[in-house]
C-alpha cells in the first residue's frame, strides 16, 4: 500500500488497482466543521481533474477533485450520517470514495507524504 | 482549497491581540479580520448560551453635528430620525435617489449629535455620499480612532456588570440599565466609552465603541471573565442568518428596494406620509406588499446547505429568484437560507425549488427569525 498526495489536500491510498480517496487532515482542519458531504455515485466514471465531491463547512462550501482516473465503486455511506467523522478522522474513517485505477501512470503526477508535508509547512 | 492574498490589508487596533490568542485572520472589508478561533460551531453555540465577544472595528463609526441634523439625515433615510430622543437607537438604511438601498445603518441620538454605524464595506462610499447631499452647515466626523466591539448572549449584561462601569455623569444610568436599542456615555477606568444595548446576532447584548489605544485593555477585561469568548466573523454570520437579519452586500444592495428586501418596519408611518425622503415615490409604490419580489426565510429539506448564488427555480426550471445567504443552522442543525423570491410565492410554508450546482433541492418558506429573538426590551408601558 502507498499512500499519494495532491497540491488540493486530497490524499489517495493505492492498494493493487483500487484507490481510496480523502481529505487531507490539513483541508478538514482549514475547512472547519463540516456539516454535509456530497459523495458521487457508484459507476461514475471520473477524469482525474474532475469534480468528484463537495464538502460542507458552517460557512462555505468546497469542492473535492479527483486525484486520478478511474470508476466509483464504493462510497463511504457513514458520511451521510455523520459528516464530522471527516473532521475527526480525515485520513482515515473519513475516507470519500474507492475508485478503480484506469491510469496507473497518473499516480506520478502525485506528491509522496514527505513532499506533500513539505508542500503544507510552506503556504 | 484557497489562499487568499493578505497584503496591503489594513490593521485594526486589536489584530495582533487576535493572533496572540490564536484566531484565523482573513481578509475582510479591506482589513484583516479573525473569522474563527476554536470553531465556527462552538463559537456560535458559544454566544448562545453564553456570551460571545466581537471584534467589529471594521465598521464605520461617524459623528454628524450641527443644526437640523436629524432633518437633513431624513432625507435620505425612511427613519423616523427627527423623533428619535436622546439616547434612543434607530435602523435605518441609507437611500439612493432611487431608493436603491447603499447601506443599513444604526442612527443613535446622543444629544448634541447623531452617531452613526455604518458597514466596513461601505463606509467610504457612505461618507463620500453623506458629504454630497448633506448641507454644508452639517460636519460629518469619520471616528477613526475608536474600536468597536460586540458583546453578545443571554450572559453578556451579567459579564458587562463585573467590569465595573460607571456613568458618564453623576446619577446616570449604568450599562445594563439600558433596554434594546438604547445608549449612552459610560466611564470605565477614566476611559470613555459609548455603549448601546444593539448588535447583530438576535441575542441581548452591547456595542462598545472604545478609544483605539484602550481597546485591547477592554477586550482583555472582558475575555478574562468566565462566561465571554472571543467570537470570529464566521460565527457572527450564522448568528445573524439565524436572527432572520439582512446583511448588506448579501442579501440588500443599491438594486433592491426597502419592502422587497422585507423591511417594511424601517419605513416609518410618519415617514411614509411626509414621503420626502431619497426615491420615496418609487419605495412607496411597493408599500405595504406590492413589490414583484420580496425577501424570505427558507427551511432546507435534508442536510445539504444552500448559498449565496444558487437560483430559486419554477416546475419548468427557469429562475425565478436567487438565494443571497445561506449556511448551517448551529442552533436548529439543519440549513436555512434566505432568497428573493416571486411575491406570490413569499407566503409561509411555500414550497420553492432551489438549484446548486446542478442539484435540484427542495425549501420551504419559512418564518423569520429562525431562532427566536432574545433581546431586552423595555417593558410596555
Amino acid at each position: 500500500m502507498s499512500r499519494y498526495f495532491t497540491d488540493e489536500h486530497e490524499w489517495v491510498e493505492v492498494e493493487g488497482d483500487t484507490a481510496t480517496v480523502g481529505i487531507t487532515d490539513y483541508a478538514q482542519e482549514q475547512l472547519g466543521d463540516i456539516v454535509f458531504i456530497e459523495v458521487p455515485e457508484v459507476g461514475t466514471e471520473l477524469e482525474q481533474g474532475d469534480d468528484a465531491a463537495v464538502v460542507e463547512s458552517v460557512k462555505a462550501a468546497s469542492d473535492v477533485y479527483a486525484a486520478v482516473s478511474g470508476e466509483v465503486i464504493e462510497v463511504n455511506e457513514a458520511l451521510e450520517d455523520e459528516p464530522g467523522l471527516v473532521n475527526s478522522s480525515a485520513e482515515e474513517d473519513g475516507w470519500f470514495f474507492r475508485i478503480t485505477l484506469s491510469d496507473k501512470d497518473e499516480l506520478s503526477d502525485l506528491m509522496d507524504e514527505k513532499a506533500y508535508k513539505a508542500f503544507v509547512d510552506d503556504l | 482549497m484557497m489562499s487568499e492574498n493578505t497584503e496591503n490589508l489594513k490593521q485594526l487596533p486589536l489584530g495582533d491581540w487576535h493572533r496572540g490568542l490564536g484566531a484565523r485572520m482573513v481578509p475582510f472589508a479591506g482589513y484583516e479580520m479573525p473569522v474563527q478561533y476554536e470553531g465556527v460551531m462552538a463559537e456560535h453555540i458559544w454566544t448562545r448560551t453564553e456570551a460571545g465577544l466581537f471584534d467589529v472595528s471594521h465598521m464605520g463609526q461617524l459623528q454628524l453635528v450641527g443644526e437640523g441634523a436629524a432633518d437633513a439625515l431624513e432625507r435620505i433615510t425612511p427613519g423616523n430620525l427627527s423623533a428619535l430622543a436622546p439616547g434612543k437607537i434607530r435602523y435605518t438604511l441609507l437611500l439612493a435617489q432611487d431608493g436603491g438601498i447603499l447601506d443599513d445603518l444604526m442612527v443613535t441620538n446622543a444629544g448634541d449629535h447623531l452617531y452613526l454605524v455604518v458597514n466596513g464595506a461601505t463606509k467610504h462610499d457612505d461618507i463620500a455620499y453623506l458629504q454630497a447631499q448633506l448641507p454644508d452647515s452639517l460636519t460629518l466626523h469619520h471616528l477613526e480612532d475608536a474600536a468597536l466591539l460586540a458583546l453578545q448572549g443571554p450572559k453578556a449584561a451579567e459579564a458587562l456588570a463585573k467590569l465595573g462601569i460607571d456613568p458618564g455623569e453623576p446619577n446616570w444610568p449604568v450599562p445594563t440599565d439600558l433596554h434594546f436599542m438604547e445608549a449612552g456615555p459610560f466611564l470605565w477606568r477614566g476611559i470613555p466609552l459609548g455603549i448601546s444595548r444593539s448588535g447583530y446576532t438576535g441575542e441581548d447584548g452591547f456595542e462598545i465603541s472604545v478609544p483605539a489605544e484602550h481597546a485591547v485593555t477592554l477586550a482583555a477585561a472582558l475575555t478574562e471573565l468566565d462566561e465571554v469568548r472571543p467570537i470570529g466573523l464566521g460565527a457572527r454570520d450564522s448568528l445573524r442568518l439565524e436572527a432572520g437579519l439582512p446583511l448588506y452586500g448579501h442579501d440588500m444592495n443599491a438594486d433592491i428596494l426597502p419592502v422587497e428586501a422585507n423591511l417594511n418596519f424601517a419605513l416609518s408611518r410618519a415617514r411614509r406620509e411626509e414621503g420626502n425622503f431619497a426615491g420615496a415615490e418609487r419605495v412607496l409604490a411597493q408599500y405595504p406588499d406590492k413589490a414583484a419580489k420580496k425577501r424570505v426565510g427558507l427551511f432546507v429539506d435534508g442536510r445539504q446547505p444552500i448559498r449565496e448564488g444558487a437560483t430559486v427555480i419554477d416546475a419548468a426550471g427557469a429562475t425565478i429568484g436567487n438565494v443571497t445567504s445561506g449556511g448551517f443552522s448551529p442552533t436548529l442543525q439543519r440549513p436555512i437560507a434566505m432568497a428573493y423570491v416571486p411575491m406570490d410565492l413569499s407566503e409561509t410554508g411555500t414550497a420553492i425549488t432551489v438549484e446548486q450546482r446542478g442539484k435540484k433541492i427542495a425549501c420551504t418558506v419559512a418564518d423569520m427569525p429562525f431562532v427566536p429573538h432574545n433581546y431586552h426590551r423595555k417593558p410596555k408601558p
